[in-house]
């Protein structure tokens, strides 16, 4: 069985001197030709997806507020439109950008991703973002302070039931968004010249979301989208982000130190799907690692950008420096933890990038778990998900 | 002196004026549809391609419309990928001040710049109505009279936000590790009635500095709103001496701003018919507006205007004898029966009686009648007279057919005002800026408007 392999994008890669190393295009971070160049790349790969990082606040290596730094890369552009920007230059590959749940509307998301998805015709993802950062709260001056972020072991219950609420929020959102790409049935429009009428408006319908925290009426404005329900992934870490992903996404990112670690974040994964009741199907639980990818001395290559930014790479995912053959055997082993497979964040772009593509995906192939031509389905279809039909259509 | 004209496409939108019964009309969210129109546009050298938003579906009687086009995209998503597929088309949207905030809509607008190279374009419209705010998390229900505070305070907090960013606040310096310039990114902090924020700019300066801002308010506050904030004004006035009004007194209104009058470019929206001869062309007129008003069209005209249900009625017979219900609306998110309706009824019943019109032939009667008809001689004659004349700076083409209703417009008329001198034939820069002949914004961190 093929791997699932799916590349994160974000700024000039995951190391903040990355920018800084050989070979690098800082001043191109913000040219749409930078984006088309380093999506057409994984397409020749034939990775799954790529994703595409964002957040409403500028970056900072500090939790809870700017780090005032102008030696690492700040500013970013909207995922979603990177995301469009790309789709009429490529045609297979998955576009899986990230927008937020905690300040943006519910409906731009979903009439934004299902516009994606036309475009794409039927690539289009989204990965859900909840924002817990106090700073971002002033940039929208909508919701009360948010209290300091604190992911300390002896953190206060209180930190913890404010994430809580930020989740249970999300998963409204989600839930909002997803009856939207339903609120249209596939054939809701009709033509009728005889009577005058474009749409069918009983296939139309009000999602009437009431919930603790806001209400959304519906029907969306956009059509129902060549997936239906564009794939929903979700990165997470613990308990109340593994129920969140496993209430409503399709994927879910996790971040195993080893292999052991890996089986035992899938069955606390397997767990959370037990706990929410979620129905078929399972999440399809993809791996990340930061990767550095040489042919020899990756660490080395590493060990300068970290002695550039002053200080050793720190991720919430384990950091991977070797030969693509050397990842190879690495994915290939932790899979077997019951993984469908990795999403890798390269350490420098586009040098990680192409490792990738031109030096793991041969291993990966050679071993025969790896495809050699594209599908020719759509990105749900890739991922071994059917395309749901409405909610509101009538069984007939 | 001549006039340059200033030509945008505006894509088919959600009434009547767009024809889907014609086997020629194609899809309405397809993006191929988006894809013609905007390539037919650049091939005709036009300034922008628009796209105008409605973030609730239309009602009437208590349901959805179902008797016109429904159903748009995203506008940004949209245009955003309409930037890989064109070179120097500018990029419009428009985008509601109620439903969105400064920080999101002003970071969108400045990736859709640097996406594009510098074609960004925003329509900045205001909603009041309780009716979309029910598909928003924060409801957004606005008082009419709030509306140009709003929306003029939120395009102010978006001009602070790309103000924020320095135009060389990314210097990506390899050999001094710097990737900011000092001081390049500035603390933003906006306190007024509608927004209270503070915090850094998370994007960076578009190569316009600012998108094109569009207006289309019409109301003296809208004119005023214009003169003082906006570049472009989609204007309704498209007949000559109202257009020659309208444009005399925006204009005027502009030195009380420090502003030129060539810095604020007039367009009216406006519809056109060809033909090989004028009588062709009168013929084709009225046959695009007999599909404009079906019979059940023409029914639900007259019901928005009457204030209740006329299904009953034969759209072939006479106007309904029934007193019209002065007290309710039938429809809703529809922007066109917002006027007198008890004066409008009597208008129409003596209309009807005098020329012995059918509810449809009375419907058809009072639907706005293309702006230009003609052959193409006649109609680039008129453009251009138009313009000359000071009843606009150019115009936004509405086409009637979804995705080919510019193609002859480019291939016939075009030309032949290329040809008298007064339409581009080529782009001259790579900005819609450069296209409207606007001077590029400089940075003021301490701006009003």
């Amino acid at each position: 069985m093929t791997l699932h392999l799916a590349v994160a994008l974000d700024g000039a890669g995951w190391h903040p001197a990355a920018w800084r190393a050989e070979g690098a295009r800082p001043d191109r971070l913000f040219t749409p030709g930078y984006w088309a160049e380093l999506v057409a790349e994984a397409e020749r790969g034939l990775l799954d997806f790529v994703t595409f990082e964002d957040a409403l606040g500028l970056q900072s290596s500090h939790l809870n507020e700017p780090d005032g730094r102008l030696d690492q890369v700040r500013g970013r552009l909207d995922a979603v439109l990177i995301a469009s920007r790309v789709a009429p230059l490529t045609s297979r590959i998955g576009l899986v950008p990230t927008a937020g749940t905690t300040h943006t509307e519910p409906f731009h998301v979903a009439i934004g991703i299902a516009s994606l998805d036309h475009i794409s015709r039927g690539r289009a993802g989204w990965r859900p973002q909840v924002s817990g950062r106090p700073d971002q709260v002033a940039h929208f001056g909508r919701r009360p302070p948010f209290p300091p972020q604190d992911y300390s072991p002896d953190r206060d219950g209180a930190f913890g039931e404010h994430v809580r609420d930020l989740f249970a929020e999300a998963a409204d959102v989600v839930e909002v968004v997803r009856r939207l790409w339903d609120s249209w049935e596939d054939d809701a429009e009709i033509r009728d010249v005889a009577t005058g009428r474009f749409i069918d408006r009983d296939k139309l319908h009000y999602i009437d979301f009431s919930g603790d925290r806001f209400s959304v009426k519906g029907p969306s404005i956009t059509p129902r989208s060549p997936q239906g329900q564009p794939l929903v992934t979700s990165l997470a870490h613990d308990t109340v982000p593994y129920e969140f992903a496993a209430k409503g996404a399709d994927v879910v990112y996790v971040t195993p130190r080893d292999r052991e670690d890996a089986t035992a974040i899938v069955e606390r994964v397997r767990a959370a799907e037990a706990a929410v009741g979620r129905t078929e199907p399972p999440l399809r639980i993809l791996a990340d690692l930061v990767v550095f990818l040489d042919a020899r001395d990756a660490a080395g290559r590493k060990a300068r950008l970290d002695d550039l930014d002053g200080a050793e790479l720190e991720s919430d995912a384990r950091v991977f420096t070797g030969t693509p053959g050397e990842l190879a055997a690495l994915l290939l082993d932790w899979r077997n933890a019951g993984l469908a497979g990795f999403r890798l964040r390269p350490g420098v772009l586009p040098h990680d990038l192409a490792a990738i593509t031109r030096g793991l995906v041969p291993e990966l192939r050679a071993a025969g778990a790896f495809r050699t031509a594209y599908d020719t389905g759509d990105l749900r279809g890739r991922l071994g998900l059917a395309r749901p039909a409405s909610r509101y259509a009538k069984a007939s | 002196m001549t006039k340059q004209i200033h030509l945008a496409a505006h894509f088919p939108g959600v009434n009547n004026t767009t024809v889907w019964s014609d086997p020629a009309s194609g899809s309405q969210i397809d993006f191929d549809s988006f894809r013609h129109l905007a390539q037919t546009a650049e091939r005709g050298k036009f300034d922008f391609f628009f796209l105008a938003e409605g973030l609730r579906l239309r009602e009437a009687k208590g349901r959805i419309h179902d008797l016109d086009v429904v159903g748009r995209p995203e506008s940004l998503t949209v245009l955003s990928a309409l930037a890989a597929v064109t070179t120097h088309l500018g990029l419009a949207a428009t985008v509601n001040s109620t439903f969105n905030e400064p920080y999101e809509v002003a970071r969108r607008l400045a990736t859709l710049d640097h996406l594009s190279g510098g074609r960004a374009a925003w329509n900045v419209v205001t909603s009041f109505d309780a009716f979309t705010g029910e598909n928003f998390r924060r409801g957004g229900f606005l008082a009419e009279a709030d509306r140009y505070t709003r929306a003029k305070e939120f395009l102010q907090t978006a001009r602070e936000l790309w103000d924020s960013w320095a135009p060389d606040a990314v210097a990506a310096d390899r050999e001094s590790g710097r990737f900011l310039r000092p001081g390049g990114v500035a603390p933003f902090r906006h306190q007024g009635r509608h927004f209270d924020i503070a915090g850094l700019f998370t994007t960076p300066r578009g190569p316009q500095g600012h998108p094109v801002i569009i207006q289309a308010g019409d109301s003296a506050e809208g004119r005023e709103f214009a003169a003082s904030s906006a570049d472009v004004i989609f204007s309704r006035h498209s007949k000559l001496e109202e257009g020659r009004a309208f444009y005399r007194d925006v204009k005027r209104r502009l030195a009380a701003y420090g502003r030129r009058p060539e810095d604020l470019k007039i367009l009216p929206a406006v519809t056109y018919v060809l033909g090989d001869t004028e009588a062709e062309a009168r013929e084709r007129a009225v046959e695009i507006r007999r599909a404009q008003v079906s019979p059940q069209t023409a029914i639900y005209f007259l019901e928005a205007v009457w204030g209740r249900d006329l299904s009953g009625y034969d759209p072939d017979g006479p106007l309904p004898d029934v007193e019209p219900n002065l007290d309710e609306g039938v429809t809703k998110g529809h922007a066109a029966f917002r006027r007198d309706r008890g004066e409008v009824v009597a208008k129409w019943r003596a209309l009807a009686e005098e020329k012995n019109l059918s509810i449809r032939e009375l419907a058809i009667e009072v639907s706005a009648p293309q702006t230009f008809i003609g052959t193409p001689r006649a109609v680039a004659d008129e453009i251009d007279r138009f313009v000359q004349t000071d009843a606009a700076d150019g115009f936004i083409f509405v086409p009637h057919l979804t995705p080919g209703g510019l193609d002859d417009l480019v291939g016939k008329v075009v030309p032949l005002l290329q040809e008298k001198g007064v339409f581009r034939a080529d782009y001259t820069g790579p900005t819609l800026r450069d296209h409207l002949g606007l001077s590029p914004r400089t940075p003021n961190r301490t701006e009003e408007i």
